[in-house]
């Protein structure tokens, strides 16, 4: 699992890369991004509605650990511990409603909807 | 509101034999470090501590354990940078206390982020109390690797995620209960481990004194911020007929009780760091005390058992006072 969750870190590294190329002036089609905050043991939005294709990056600014693993089975996303200041990225293509949670503090949740 | 007492102030009482206990804490005396909690037949009294007259009347076959919790070897914030500091303090009070303890139970949050360096100094420090430690994860713990790391170091061979033992005719039980925690839930015990813990049960007979512990409370002490089990009231049920039910557990880093029924629970404090009474801040997390007042919220923790008296005597130490 933490092999997958690695292998995910760095493709959304290299999807990063990619983004900021693509930002550059000299391309039109900016893919958008958006940021949940986790702080006092919540996610900030709770919910959050994106486009499809949108980056969606947790930022963690708590003095604990938290995870950001997604309430489904097969589940398309989980990422590695992160600490304090810590991120984690993930890109969604595909339109839907993904519930996620913290694995460490599962009363901790959030929504990302993907319009 | 659940019943969150620091060892220097007066207990709220929460359970039905409040009146009883309430009485019986109308004279309770204090003494600098902690206080001497007793329970009979599953109805706490206390005395004062150090007057310990009673102990010199101790069954030979009496015996005490100690309990620490939340070392969180790893942490390096406000309050605490050196967590490795304060959890030698607690080691080295019970190394060099008087009576020496049978053995010593460690309820979790061993680590900060089960790092394999801070499990070695987590063990190192708790190896030099030179005691057997009987071991429960934290989910500081279990962050990678489903726990394998956690197991594969602190759990003993014939044990798997849980495990039973007996001592001087006290059944003791370790349970997990950070392990594939549901969206929005809490704690989690899961049906193998109680399924095991029912067949476990099934073969002691109703006046063996039970020690249970775990790191999440297996009692509601906050749901708001994660304080409680979702499956516990499954286990309790199955401790029902027991008369005498001791249920200790960390997580939460302070000391905190209940009694409900013949249960009685008891929340520890930390070695690393404080965190807020429930709802007294806006989550759980350290709280920012003064360098000068981090060691009077941080301690250990005796438990006293004398035979025949079904009395178990708990006491919670802090690193200065």
């Amino acid at each position: 699992m933490s092999l997958f969750s690695t292998l995910t870190v760095v493709r959304i590294a290299t999807l990063l890369i990619a983004t900021s190329i693509a930002a550059s002036p000299a391309f039109a089609d900016v893919a958008p991004t958006a940021t949940v905050v986790i702080d006092n043991f919540s996610f900030g939005p709770a919910q959050l509605s994106i486009a499809a294709g949108a980056t969606v990056t947790w930022e963690n600014r708590d003095d604990i650990p938290h995870t950001v693993v997604e309430d489904a089975s097969p589940r398309t996303f989980k990422s590695p511990p992160l600490d304090s200041g810590e991120k984690f990225s993930q890109v969604f293509v595909k339109p839907g409603t993904y519930r996620y949670f913290c694995s460490l503090h599962p009363h901790m949740t959030g929504t990302i909807v993907v319009k | 509101m659940p019943d969150i007492t620091k060892d220097t102030d007066q207990p709220e009482i929460l359970s039905g034999h409040g009146a009883k206990r309430r009485t019986a804490l109308s004279c309770m005396a204090w003494a600098g470090a902690g206080m001497l909690w007793t329970l009979n037949g599953g109805v706490p009294g206390s005395k004062l501590l150090g007057g310990t007259a009673q102990a010199a009347e101790v069954d030979r076959h009496a015996f005490s354990f100690v309990q620490i919790s939340d070392s969180h070897i790893g942490f390096s914030k406000d309050p605490n940078l050196d967590p490795a500091s304060t959890l030698k303090e607690a080691v080295d009070k019970i190394r060099t206390s008087k009576e020496k303890p049978a053995f010593m139970i460690h309820t979790g949050d061993i680590s900060h982020l089960s790092k394999p360096g801070e499990f070695d100094t987590a063990a190192q420090i708790i190896g030099s109390a030179g005691l057997d430690v009987h071991y429960v994860p934290g989910e500081h713990d279990v962050l990678v690797d489903d726990g394998n790391s956690y197991f594969e170091r602190f759990s003993k061979p014939a044990d798997k995620k849980w495990y039973s033992f007996d001592q001087g005719g006290v059944h003791f039980i370790g349970l997990t209960n950070v392990l594939n925690l549901k969206g929005g839930g809490l704690g989690y015990l899961g049906d193998e481990q109680l399924a095991w813990l029912k067949q476990d049960l099934a073969r002691r007979s109703s006046s063996t004194p039970l020690v249970v512990f775990a790191h999440i409370p297996l009692w509601s002490l906050y749901p708001e911020w994660g304080w409680g089990t979702d499956d516990s009231a499954q286990a309790l049920s199955l401790m029902k007929r027991f008369g005498s039910v001791t249920v200790l557990n960390g997580h939460v880093h302070q000391v905190a009780q209940k009694v409900e029924g013949d249960i009685s629970f008891y929340s520890a404090m930390s070695t690393a760091f404080p965190q807020p009474g429930p709802g007294k801040a806006a989550g759980p997390g350290p709280m920012k005390v003064p360098a000068d007042t981090l060691r009077t919220l941080l301690g250990v923790r005796s438990v006293n058992y004398v035979p025949g008296k079904i009395e178990l005597a708990i006491v919670d130490t802090r690193l200065s006072v």
